[in-house]
């Protein structure tokens, strides 16, 4: 019994010094003002190539295949009420307030930021992270930041693209495969999508989401024991943790965006 | 002895004050004292497992002692503010054991970053400085290679042309004869001692590489359990008669330290049981 206890106790001191030093390294990502704007700029474009365009093709392909997929579901269903005319309204609102944020999210945490934490990873591993600190170069500013920062930036613009992606391949099967009216998808789309409660809210989500998996991203590179084994263990924890986080946000925020916020 | 030590300390480039570290409950160092003198290569050897690379990290500030001070050029490096210590860094260079090369910079940006970092050079300037310590180290043709494209003994003499780029007062290097070919050996030996002298650098080495180091440093510290078994000159070390000393200098497979790892019980216990 004391055994458990003073388990429980380890394990939960051990959640809060993670919490804590990963908030600390939070706000010095957030504070940090780089020395020379010039390279710092540089660096982070470099950043949003590797996360963001990279990420490219699997949001493009799974945007189209969602999209796919809400047209043909929405289709099964709204036909047996007779309102087939309602697909594009239903595949625009459920892409931009819910699918594209959290699809997105959840192909972002398993593609760029599982990347992202074995590179600072085997950077530490091969000692690349010491050797910056013995130069006088903080790795905080130069390999942390400029890829928390370039997470942040991706995540909304490939939610965007998703979210078109979406709606085309909703389009594509709506209209040239089920034969809903071309004019009668989009006009109904454009009646009952508002910009600010439902395109707006899910771009809001993206940034949270964004933050959050890219935070974990970078924090579980930096502390990750610098082996094969732990560099595998943290690369799976971002993941997991990641997608877990997206998941839960978007419960919470959804429930904050419906009460009126 | 006394007035040697006495010596020294006047001229100290770093000095560790009553060290203590440990890690996870294992107590790595326990009350050391060192003085490393200026100007001069400093061995610093030990078998493996002593805590040699671990007394380079807390010189160079990237851990914390639980208790003593370490001064470098006067500074007490485990008191500075984080700020400070990157600015006291910029006068210290340091050449890790896995090279630690940016696998995503080709050779000539490995040895530009820090000038590109710590300077407003113009790039003519930035230019004509990295060729020189490319030549130095005999790789101004290999400048535009990538680090996965060097071979093992090429990829130390980079880091090291990259790791005296802003001629550091103080130079450590975290064992850089590990798994070398004699030629390279030869190379990296010449080097660190022309570097040493031509630039009045510190130098700091550490090693169990006895035969090499023994060519090139002028004073040898070795360390083991936690504490520090002897220091003097290298030909001091070479004749100094106490066991510990005598079984690293002279590469004895036993006496003080064991050949045998220490078991709780008996090899025939182990091999027949109880009966």
């Amino acid at each position: 019994m004391i055994t458990m206890l003073q388990r429980l106790g380890h394990v939960t001191l051990r959640f809060f010094e993670d919490l804590g030093y990963a908030s600390l390294l939070f706000i010095r990502m957030i504070l940090r003002r780089p020395r020379k704007i010039g390279t710092a700029l540089r660096e982070l474009i470099q950043q949003l190539f590797s996360v963001g365009v990279f990420s490219l093709p699997i949001i493009i392909l799974a945007g189209i295949f969602i999209g796919l997929v809400v047209g043909l579901q929405g289709e099964h269903t709204l036909n047996q009420f007779g309102a087939t005319s309602a697909l594009g309204q239903l595949i625009a609102l459920s892409v931009t307030r819910e699918l594209g944020p959290v699809v997105t999210g959840l192909l972002f945490a398993g593609r760029a930021c599982s990347a992202l934490t074995a590179e600072i990873g085997l950077m530490k591993a091969t000692e690349q992270l010491s050797s910056m600190e013995m130069m006088g170069v903080d790795p905080l500013g130069r390999i942390l930041a400029p890829r928390f920062w370039a997470g942040i930036i991706s995540m909304p613009l490939l939610v965007i693209i998703f979210d078109a992606f979406a709606i085309w391949g909703g389009y594509l099967i709506s209209v040239k495969v089920l034969g809903v009216d071309s004019g009668v998808f989009w006009s109904n789309m454009q009646d009952g999508v508002s910009f600010h409660s439902d395109v707006l809210n899910g771009i809001y989500k993206a940034i949270v989401f964004g933050i959050v998996a890219t935070w974990i991203a970078v924090y579980q590179g930096y502390v990750c024991v610098p082996t094969a084994e732990g560099i595998g263990r943290s690369t799976t924890r971002t993941v997991v943790y990641a997608s877990l986080a997206i998941l839960a946000l978007d419960f919470i925020l959804t429930a904050l965006m419906m009460g009126g916020w | 002895m006394s007035q040697e030590q006495s010596t020294l300390s006047k001229e100290a480039y770093v000095e560790i004050k009553d060290l203590s570290f440990s890690r996870n409950d294992r107590s790595i160092f326990s009350d050391i004292n060192l003085d490393i003198p200026q100007g001069k290569i400093t061995a610093i050897m030990g078998p493996s497992g002593t805590g040699k690379t671990t007394l380079l990290r807390l010189i160079g500030g990237q851990l914390k002692p639980a208790q003593g001070a370490i001064r470098v050029d006067g500074q007490p490096i485990n008191t500075l503010s984080r700020k400070e210590l990157f600015i006291a860094r910029r006068q210290m260079g340091m050449m890790f054991q896995a090279n630690s090369l940016f696998t995503g910079m080709s050779v000539y940006e490995n040895i530009a970053f820090p000038l590109r970092v710590h300077t407003n050079f113009n790039e003519s300037m930035i230019r004509k400085l990295v060729l020189m310590k490319l030549e130095a180290v005999g790789l101004r043709g290999a400048a535009d290679l990538m680090p996965n494209e060097l071979s093992g003994g090429m990829s130390r003499r980079v880091a090291l042309a990259r790791a005296i780029v802003l001629d550091p007062k103080l130079m450590m290097y975290d064992e850089p004869f590990t798994g070398q070919d004699p030629i390279s050996l030869g190379v990296l030996l010449k080097l660190i001692k022309e570097l040493n002298d031509s630039l009045q650098m510190t130098t700091i080495i550490v090693s169990h590489d006895v035969v090499e180091v023994t060519q090139i440093a002028d004073y040898i510290y070795v360390v083991g359990n936690s504490s520090v078994l002897g220091h003097g000159t290298t030909e001091e070390m070479q004749h100094n008669q106490s066991a510990e000393i005598k079984q690293f200098m002279h590469g004895l497979p036993d006496g003080p330290v064991p050949f045998q790892y220490p078991s709780q019980v008996s090899y025939q216990h182990d091999l027949l049981g109880e009966d």
